[in-house]
């Protein structure tokens, strides 16, 4: 465990520019490829790396478990709450047109608040997956 | 140039799927699998379809890989030989096969712009996503908001199978109170 140090260095550098990465992929989604889907993957594949190389209980000090699983449900929640403050302000549901004075800026903040939904619930579920894993496997 | 590099990773992912069939060591063939991940994701690239190659990469080869790890350190690693023939389940597989090639036969021409699917709601999207969500990026715009329903789907599949694998790997572990009670039942498991 402590004659990788190689490893340890690289993945320590490489993990900002990959947080960072998910974050470019999740705000930059309305302009070039990828969404909340692919951010929050790349988001919890960091996690992974640094559980990977520094091993689990560092990394859930990092993320605890608890917020993982907490997080799970938050984002299906954020996306149907979405629809339902579209339906209450008199739209249909999971038409975020009246989300705004403008039907259009409606539409651009409700897709920014379903994205972030399905970033929080992919990143958690995956992270709750492999939390999963590696605990049986103890 | 992109025939032939379609050509060759369609065949690269065919010896890859070969490989993988053979293989009866396990590690071995999640390696494979992610090496065939790779490939598809640059298949993907060379259609053009960034996001698709961009998820292929992510969670084909990526995140699946260690979960297929994380599983293979649960079990043992060497696959055991069947003790039945290999000749149905190679008919069944052959036949499924033959069905779907039949199944292409009635498709559009590969590419074509007339087909039926980029005829119906597509232009539509393709005109309107800038006036109607001021998102220049159409696929964003068709999957949160002209197909929004799909994509709550979608978060509700993934929601789901995290809930279905921490119930299945997590749920005996609570009955224990304490690490002892849990070395107990584990020594009688065993």
């Amino acid at each position: 465990m402590r004659l990788d140090a190689i490893l340890r260095v690289v993945v320590k550098l490489m993990l900002p520019f990959m947080l960072l990465f998910s974050l470019y992929v999740q705000f930059h989604g309305e302009l070039g490829p990828g969404g909340g889907f692919q951010a929050g993957v790349i988001a919890a594949g960091m996690v992974i790396l640094y559980a990977l190389i520094f091993g689990v209980r560092e990394a859930k000090r990092l993320v605890p478990q608890a917020l993982v699983e907490r997080l799970v449900p938050l984002g299906v929640l954020i996306y149907l709450g979405t629809g339902l403050v579209a339906m209450l302000l008199g739209g249909n549901y999971l038409d975020y047109s009246t989300l705004a004075h403008d039907s259009r800026h409606g539409q651009e903040y409700g897709i920014m608040a379903v994205e972030l939904g399905v970033l929080i619930t992919v990143s958690s579920s995956m992270l709750a997956i492999f939390y999963a894993f590696v605990e049986r496997g103890r | 140039m992109e025939t032939f590099i379609n050509a060759v990773l369609l065949t690269l992912l065919a010896a890859v799927t070969i490989a993988i069939a053979r293989q009866r060591n396990l590690f071995g063939v999640v390696i494979l699998a992610g090496i065939y991940s790779f490939l598809m994701a640059s298949v993907l690239l060379v259609l053009d379809a960034v996001d698709v190659a961009m998820t292929e990469a992510s969670v084909g080869a990526g995140v699946s890989t260690v979960f297929m790890l994380g599983a293979l350190h649960l079990t043992r690693t060497l696959e055991q030989r069947p003790h039945y023939s290999a000749f149905v389940p190679l008919l069944v597989a052959v036949g499924v096969g033959a069905a779907l090639i039949w199944g292409t036969i009635g498709l559009p021409p590969f590419g074509t712009p007339d087909a039926v699917i980029h005829k119906h709601v597509a232009p539509v999207y393709l005109a309107d996503s800038l006036k109607d969500t001021l998102v220049p990026n159409v696929v964003t715009s068709t999957l949160a908001s002209y197909r929004g329903y799909d994509t709550l789907g979608e978060t509700t599949v993934v929601f789901t199978a995290a809930m279905g694998v921490m119930l299945l790997l997590r749920g005996r572990r609570r009955k224990g109170a304490g690490g002892d009670e849990r070395a107990k039942s584990k020594g009688e498991q065993l």
